[in-house]
Parts: structure tokens; sequence; C-alpha cells
């Protein structure tokens, strides 16, 4: 039998407010341990929460870019558990009554526009960290648990989906999308790897056709986009063959094993959970004016689908739009644009190089050692051909390790491209001299070879010389 | 000369002011009445000597310097031991936080501190201030100062005994059912609950969030109204706490009740009200109506189910509220093999049963499939009585009830019982309920010479108007009698 | 109205560990207060809204700004068990 994936995500995302969702303490990720703390994010007797009207407004202005009802009242509950990294052993949540209502999200895949409903946003607050010594860092088999609560009360924004995604390339394609749309909105840095943006997601099969729903399970520790699709394909799978070979489904929680490429089992719960929801009596309810959410409205920023759709018309390719967007690059790319680079090498800068070294070192945009008159540089010395495409990937190298602008670089490296005849004359003239049988090759029409004495130039000039003036030069000396 | 012990705040403060006494004097003479009294009473659970001797100190070099910061300066008071005090221990009389040391200040306290108060000491209460007694404390019962062999009224029995003898001159106790109100009439002083929202509640250790209010204990009724006015306020670290202007008390206290609108609370002016009691507030109604206040009775008939319905709000709000007590992060730990089963083992020794009783049943009230019939259906009968309140207030300035329908009862005599306890409640509980200021005032004593309590409602915010008539009570009525135990014959 | 209380599931919920005798005792006083209390069911409520604040205040929010935060030693001063600067607990029995 064929089945159909029925997926629905939910994401939390850390906000990047200043301070805490209830309390003042610092948002400061890199702090030592239990130093970004106080009476009301450790839970201590007495302490009372008071929202942050910031993580309001943001969580409103991401409801509003995807087009949800904003309520108007709106209340927050107490979710009651016990967790150790949960100091009050209840979590403020939303309940019946969140912020954000209804919306929509819609992806590209291969052509093909999904549009994935989303349910609903709302705002809540993170918990600590525990990590487990012993049994190799794992729940299973560890020996005790540190906790830091420096992550706890950080505000987290909620963002749940309908049951309507069919495949895990539209999954990854609308984490994606969301991270992008998170990222424009400068509401959180959205990184999956640090924990700063997480995804869980509900799967279940049913044979195609059908309108029926398979039992779920809930898919966790996905902290890359890579293993979110890896994930889901190996769920699906996973579950495909339990169905085939008359198995069922259990409802349960299973954990992403990124380095075994497979889902594992939680420990099952003996009992369902019973959160005990019920309003949280120490907040007032929340009256949203129409005048806040009209002035957050209008100042919603360049959504990233616009964002795309400008950079394409601009003439920049768009794969590379979609790698600069999701990128937070855009504000690069603008300045370089402005700073007279044309855009599609700009963009193929951006979408390659660029990205791949922030890939490689981590950072985020805003600390590179590029900016955009050094990119529009860039792009113009290639253009003028002073740069060969090998010596200005050199020279960006160095102008992102922070060794300069790009035309300092290309001078203390000794790489501006040589385009100076005479001196290129010589280079040329050595060349062909030591390969006199080629030469002679050529001359009697073995056009090939041309290509072949370009290298030899390329090589004794170090990399430095013009590939065309050099060809030229080749055909006319060798008088072929 | 008096002690310096039986004066009121007022009294003392006039004296210190004329250079007859030092804040010095009036903390010995506090330490002098606790050493004669405590043994029997154990009103206290922490006495902060040294910290107590600095700030009196200070109070005097202050006051020396001609620094005065206002009625309260250099004023020896005793805190309930639910809210946390930056260095000295606050248990809330629970095993669970034995030995806790706070790192910070309840907003209370830093207000007391700011207006030169000496902080003597923090006293006993039932458990989380779950209780109408003190004897469900870990730590001891306290006991009434008019009777030893019975109890001072609760949850806030220590303060309201402290008071009485002088162990203290004021004090500031918390409020979620009546745990002011009802041990004030136990004790013979007089006990306020603030408007909800007045008062901060940032480091008052909670109990149910939308009931706790914390308020103040005074031998007479401008003693309570002067610490009524230092502590309340806005507060941007309770989310909860009022923006709007706190009524100013003190200067309206004598304007009288002389065509005041007083409703009598028909419902719970009457049944099960022991016959003293009925009668000592039928001879205060006369004496008001003698002064020229217009009395009249008025029938609230969803303040008979206040009481069912407090008992489903209160207990779901603690079970939320005590869960963070695990065993984690302070307080006392048994171990176990797992986090699940250490903070099982914890919360099991950590709570009385008491305690344990209500957040068993207000985990229930919550649980799913419960909700709607228990907790839901609470907070709704919550609004009717809000309206019913808010309805009567049309027609009356304030209403009046006895405060407790008996007087002091033995030690142990109900602590099987648990719903025999919670009928002390019953006319202290609609206020809390509503969120309206009430206070109780002494007006006379039962054939036992028990104190008797007379209680006075009025509309959110118009807590001068709750002053104002429990002054005029206080001085129509003369209750001038002292417990045994404050005097040095009677503790020997 | 009659309750029923599956009281060993509630002392699980609220994480108390309880014998079977303390369980038995607490069972029969639910079942006993709340049997009582029950009366609020026959009150007419219908369209009623619950009180959220008595003086029908909202939002409360503040503005995003940082506070002081506690010394770190003064908070694990007080921890049953620390190490390192973390807090210190025993291992968990799932997820
Ligand atoms: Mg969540
Ligand atoms: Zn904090």
């Amino acid at each position: 039998m064929t089945y159909e994936a029925v997926i629905g995500i939910e994401t939390h995302v850390e906000l990047g407010t200043r301070s805490k969702m209830f309390c003042r303490c610092p948002v400061d990720f890199g702090a030592e341990p239990n130093t970004n703390v106080c009476p009301v994010c450790l839970g201590l007797p007495g302490a009372l929460p008071v929202p942050n009207r910031q993580a309001i407004e943001w969580t409103i202005a991401l409801g509003s870019a995807l087009g949800a009802t904003i309520a108007t009242n709106s209340v927050f509950h107490r979710k009651n558990y016990f967790y150790a990294d949960l100091p009050k052993n209840y979590q403020i949540s939303q309940y019946d009554v969140p912020l954000c209502v209804g919306g929509h999200l819609d992806v590209d895949v291969d052509g093909t526009t999904a549009r994935v409903g989303i349910t609903r946003v709302h705002l809540e607050e993170d918990t600590g960290k525990s990590s487990h010594l012993g049994g190799d860092g794992r729940i299973h088999g560890a020996e005790a648990v540190r906790i830091d609560f420096n992550r706890s009360g950080i505000p987290l924004m909620e963002v749940v989906t309908e049951p309507d995604i069919r495949s895990p390339e539209v999954a990854r394609a609308y984490a994606q999308e969301l991270q992008s749309m998170v990222i424009a909105l400068g509401v959180s840095d959205a990184r999956l790897e640090e924990g700063s943006m997480r995804f869980d997601a509900n799967v279940s099969l049913r044979p195609h056709g059908t309108e029926t729903l398979g039992t779920k399970v809930e898919v966790k520790n996905m902290n890359s986009m890579r293993s979110l699709h890896r994930a889901l394909s190996y769920e699906i799978d996973r579950q495909t063959k339990l169905l085939d070979s008359g198995g069922t489904i259990a409802q349960e929680t299973r954990h992403w094993d990124e380095a075994n490429g497979r889902t594992d089992p939680g420990r099952s719960k003996e009992e369902s959970s019973d959160y005990r929801y019920f309003q949280e009596p120490d907040l007032l309810p929340l009256e949203i004016p129409d005048e806040m959410i009209d002035a957050l409205v209008g100042a919603l920023p360049e959504l990233p689908a616009a964002r795309r759709d400008r950079l394409t018309e601009l003439g920049v390719d768009p794969a590379s739009a979609q790698t600069i967007v999701s990128g937070d690059l855009i504000g690069l790319l603008d300045d370089a644009v402005a700073a007279g680079a044309d855009p599609r090498a700009a963009g193929n800068w951006l979408a390659g190089e660029v990205t791949a070294h922030l890939n490689r070192h981590g950072g985020d945009p805003m600390s590179l050692h590029l900016d955009g008159p050094g990119l529009a540089e860039l792009c113009g010395m290639v253009a003028a051909a002073e740069l060969s495409a090998t010596a200005a990937k050199e020279v960006l190298a160095g102008v992102l390790a922070g060794e300069g602008p790009p035309r300092a670089v290309a001078e203390a490296r000794d790489l501006m491209q040589v385009s100076d005849e005479g001196a290129l004359g010589a280079v040329v003239e050595a060349v062909l001299a030591e390969h006199a049988a080629e030469v002679a090759r050529l001359r009697d029409g073995e056009e090939r070879l041309v290509g072949f004495l370009v290298g030899k130039v390329m090589a004794a000039s170090g990399g430095k010389a013009d590939p065309a003036l050099a060809s030229e030069l080749i055909r006319r000396l060798a008088g072929s | 000369m008096t002690d310096p012990a039986d004066l009121t705040i007022a009294e003392a403060g006039a004296l210190l002011r004329a250079g007859d006494l030092t804040a010095v004097d009036l903390l010995d003479a506090v330490r002098r009445r606790a050493s004669m009294t405590e043994a029997i009473l154990h009103g206290y659970l922490t006495i902060d000597h040294a910290g107590a001797s600095e700030v009196a100190a200070e109070a005097d070099a202050a006051l020396a310097r001609g620094e005065d910061r206002g009625p309260l300066h250099g004023i020896p008071l005793a805190l309930k031991d639910n809210m946390v005090t930056r260095g000295v221990e606050t248990t809330a009389a629970s095993r669970i936080l034995a030995g806790w040391v706070p790192p910070y200040d309840a907003t209370v306290v830093q207000r007391l501190r700011a207006a030169g108060a000496v902080i003597y000491g923090k006293t006993n209460l039932d458990e989380f201030a779950m209780g109408s007694s003190t004897e469900n404390s870990a730590y001891g019962t306290s006991r009434n100062p008019w009777d030893p062999d019975r109890v001072p009224g609760g949850s806030s029995g220590g303060s309201a005994a402290a008071v009485a003898v002088g162990s203290a001159f004021g004090a500031l106790g918390s409020d979620t059912g009546g745990s002011i109100r009802q041990p004030a009439a136990l004790c013979g002083v007089v006990g306020m609950k603030p408007t909800y929202g007045l008062v901060s509640r940032y480091g008052l250790i909670a109990f149910a969030s939308s009931l706790d209010q914390i308020g103040p204990f005074g031998r007479t009724v401008e003693d309570a109204a002067m610490l009524f006015e230092a502590i309340t306020g806005h507060d941007p670290f309770d989310a909860t706490s009022s923006p709007g202007p706190v009524p100013a008390v003190r200067a309206s206290l004598d304007g009288g009740v002389d065509g005041l609108r007083i409703g009598v609370l028909s419902e719970l002016a009457s049944e099960g009200v022991e016959p003293s009691v009925a009668s000592a507030f039928q001879d205060t109604l006369e004496r008001l109506g003698a002064a020229g206040a217009i009395i009249e009775e008025v029938s609230l008939p969803t303040t008979k189910h206040a009481l069912s319905a407090y008992y489903l709000i209160a207990p779901a709000e603690c079970s939320a509220n005590l869960a963070r007590f695990d065993g984690v992060r302070y307080g006392p730990r048994i171990d176990g093999p797992n986090v699940e089963q250490m903070m099982a083992a914890t919360r099991r020794d950590g709570f009385g049963p008491e305690v344990t009783r209500r957040i068993l049943l207000g985990t229930y009230a919550l649980s799913a499939g419960y909700y709607d019939a228990f907790y839901g259906q609470a907070q709704r009968v919550r609004t009717l009585v809000v309206r019913e309140f808010a309805a009567a207030y049309e027609r009356f300035d304030a209403l009046v009830t006895p405060t407790s329908p008996t007087t002091a009862f033995p030690v142990g005599s109900r602590a099987d019982d648990p719903l025999a306890m919670y009928v002390s409640d019953v006319c202290t509980i609609p206020s809390n309920l509503s969120g309206d200021p009430a206070i109780s005032v002494p007006v006379g004593l039962d054939e036992a010479g028990l104190p008797i309590g007379f209680q006075v409602l009025g509309p959110a915010l118009r807590d001068d108007t709750v002053f104002r008539v429990a002054r005029a009570v206080e001085s129509l009525v003369g209750f001038e009698a002292r417990p045994a135990l404050a005097t040095s014959e009677g503790a020997a | 109205m009659p309750v029923e209380i599956d009281i060993a599931r509630v002392a699980r919920l609220a994480r108390i560990a309880l014998t079977d005798e303390e369980l038995e005792h607490y069972g029969a006083q639910l079942t006993g207060i709340l049997e009582h209390a029950s009366t609020v069911q026959a009150l007419p409520t219908e369209g009623v809204e619950p009180t959220a604040h008595p003086l029908g205040l909202v939002n409360g929010w503040r503005d995003d700004e940082v506070g002081a935060t506690l010394d770190r030693d003064e908070v694990l001063a007080a921890a049953p068990d620390h190490e390192d600067g973390y807090f210190r607990v025993p291992p968990f029995l799932d997820e």
C-alpha cells in the first residue's frame, strides 16, 4: 500500500529581548552558569512574574506577518508538570486564548507552492538547561544531573502548524521560511544549532486517498534543517515498514539520533500527562489596544517572499536569493548594490563564499569583516579584470579574515592580475620557449593546446595573469 | 510610668520625638515583654536580635540628625513568617523550608525598612497560611494570650498574639480567607485586609494568589492605619498591584458614622453565631445607630456558597503555587534514586497534613474532566459574589458581620475535622472572593473572658470607609481590656 | 454529587509519595470536602465570566529593561546540592 504522510510542526523560538519574559534578568547566551538569575526565574518562594511588553509585541508582529488574527483579549495560563529544570514546576504559557490564531505560510518546493496553515502563535517561558553526568551525557544511564537556570524564563514564541505538510521537503522548506521570517523581523537569531529555534514534528501516515488520521508520533531533537529532513524521512520509512508488515503505530515521543540516523522511543510514561491548565492568577488578562496592533503591523519589515522577489528582479540568481534571505545577508547585498556592485555577481559571492564562511566559522552576518562597499569593490575588480576568479576568492578570504578591504588585501597578497602586455609578454615568451613541441602542434592546428599553454602561463605568473590576455598573446606570439 | 511595650504606635512615636524614649528603649521593652510571654505564647518563629538592635540604634541616630522617616520610625514590628526577609530565616512554618535564608526582601519589608521600622522577628502561622488556628505550624502551636489553652486563631495567629501582648507594637499578616481578621478577633486586636491589589504580594510566599493580601495588625485602628499607609501603593514587581491612587485612610479616620448607611449581612450575622458573639454584635449595632448610622438588614444569598467556592479556588491555586518546593534549589532534600522519587519523598516529608490535603484537593479540582465542574464553576460563583456585593454597595456605605461565629476555641478541638475548622472562616471568606477591604475590631469579651471581633466590610478601594467605621466602633465601644499574659502578674 | 477520586493518580500528579493508608485517609477526606463544595454546582452561572482581577485591571506589563541579578554564591548556598556553579540533582527517570 502507498501512504501519505501527515505532518504538523511545532516551533519554539527564543526571542532576543534584552530581558527575560517575566523578570529583568538579561538574556545572554554565553554567561557563566546560574549568574543570570533572580528570585523570579529561579522560582524562589514569594517571587512574581511581570510580563515583558516587547515579547508580546514581537509575538503579535510574527502573527501579523503570518496573516494570523490577533486576539485583542488573551490570557496566560499555568501548565503544570514537574521537571527539575522547570523552577516553579509549572510553565507560564498560553492555552485556549493565545495571542495569535490562524494564518499561513507559503513555501516553494520544486516549483510548486505548498500552503502550510498556522494554527496559533503563543508566548511562554523557556526552562533551565540540564546536563547529564556519566552515561555519555545522555539521560539514560546518567549518574547525576547539573542544572543551569540562565535560560529559565527566556521568552519563547511557539508557532504551531495545521497537519498540512505532506513531505520532509515541504517540512524543511517551511522551517527555512519560518526561520527567514523570524530573522527578517529581527526578533531572534533563530539558530538551530544553539537551540534558539527548535522544531518538534508530529508524523502520521494514512493510505493515499483517505482522509482519516493515523496514530501520531511526536519526533523531537532535530537541531539542523538537515536533521529535520532526515528524521522525518526516517520516521515515514519506519512507519511505512511497520504498517506494511501488519504492525500498529504506538502513540509516543521519539528522539532523533543524529549520529545513528534513527529515531528512538522515549521511555514511555506510565500515564498520559494532565497539565491542569488554569489562568495564571499572578498575571492580568491581556487587552491589546488596536493602536498597538496597527503600529506593529505598520512597522513590519519587508518579508522573505517579497525580499526574494525583489532580489530576483534585480538579477540575482533565484537560488542565491533564497540563501541570502534565509542567511540574513540581504542588508549586505543592498549595501553592495548601493555602492555600485552588480547584483548578480554580489549575490553569487554572498550565497557562495560568504555563506560557506559563515557555515564554517559560525558567527552572524553583523560580525563579518565585509561590508557593502567592500563587496562592491571586489565585484568591480573582477569586472575590470584586475582579479582573476581564483585570486578573487583568495582576496575575499583575506577580507573575511580581517586583513582589510579587497584592494588592500589583493596588493598585500600580491594578487593583482597582470594585465600589462609587456610584463605578461615576457612570461608568455618564456613559456612558449619551454614548450616548443606543443607550440609546433598548435601551429599545425591543434587548437586545444591554447588552453594548455594558458594554464602554464597562469602557473608561471602565480595565478595573477589575465587569462584572456594570456590567450591572445599566445596566439599572437605563436603565430597560430 | 506605663511599660513602653503597652504604648500604641502613636503614643510611642510622640515620646520618641519628644526625646523621652529612644528606639532602643522601645526595642528593649518589646524584648522584655517577649521574654515574659514567649515561653507560653510561642508567637515568634525567629527573632532577629542583631538586625533589630542595629536598625533601632540607626533609627535613634537618624532622629538625632533630624531625619524623621514617618510614624513607624523606630517602632518594633513583627512580620508573619511567610514574608521573605533577606538574611533572616523564612519558613512559612513548613518543614519544607527549614533553614531557608532568602536572598531578597519582600516589597512590604523594603517599605517598612524605608519607613524606619525595626523588624523584631518573624511570627508563627499555620503552615503556608493554611489554617485558622496555627495548629498546622510545623514548629508548634501559638497560644491565645487570653487563655493559653485556646488557639490564637489563624493563620496569622503569631502576629495577632504578639501584638495583643505587646511583644510587637504592630505586625503584618496575610489574609487569604480571613487569616488576619479571624486571629485579630480571637486575640482582641485590630486586623485589616486591604483591597486586593493595594499591597504588593512580591515576597509573600503564595498560598492562593488571587485571594492573598497582606495587611496590618495594631492595638488600635489608628496604629493599623499607620501600617496600612506605609505598605500600600503600586509595585512594578507585582503585575496585579493597582497602579491607581491609594485611599488616604488616616485623614478621614475620625469622620464618624453619622448618616452612613450600614448593612447587616443577615446570612452571616445569625446562623451558627454563638450567643455571646451575637449579643456583642447587636450591642455594637445599637451604638452605631445611636451615633447616627442608618442600620438595615441586607441579604446576600450567594455568600452562603462562598465557603464552597473558596475551598475549590484556594486549593487549586495552592496546588500550583506549592509545586516549586521540590528539593532542587532550596530547602531540605530527601534523597532518592532518581529526581522524580527525590521530589516525591521531599514533598511527602516536607508538607504537613493540611497542606498535603489542600494540594491533593486542588490537584484533583484542576485535573482533566473535573476542571469545569469544580474550579471553573467556583470562579463563576466568585463573579456572582462580586456582583452581589457591588449591588449591595449601591445601597450601603459599609456592611457588617461578626468576624468569627465563635470566640477562641480550645487547642486540639477542631484539628481532626477539616470541615469544622473551615467554618471558622465563613464570615471572612466572602471579602477575599470579592477582593474588597475588611477590618476586624474588638468589641467585648464573652463570659469566659475571650475577645469578640466586629467586622466591617467596604467596597473596593474604600479602605478609608472601613477604617473610619472601625474607628467609630472602637471609640463607641471603648474596649480597653488587656490579656492577662500582657501583665507581669499574668506571665508569672 | 457523589465524587469518585483516583487518589493514587492525584498524588502522583502532585508528586507526593504517600503510603496506601495515607492515600485511603486523604481520599476519604477529599470526598467529604468535595461533596460539600459541590453545592456550588447548583448555582446558575450560565454566561457568567470568571473573575480575573477584582479591580478589572488588564495588561500589567513592563518595558524590556534589564535589572539586578542575584549573587550566585548566595543562591547556591541555599541549595541541597550543587557543584561547579550548577545545581545538582539525581538522574532523570524519563526523557
Ligand atoms: Mg511550548
Ligand atoms: Zn530572573
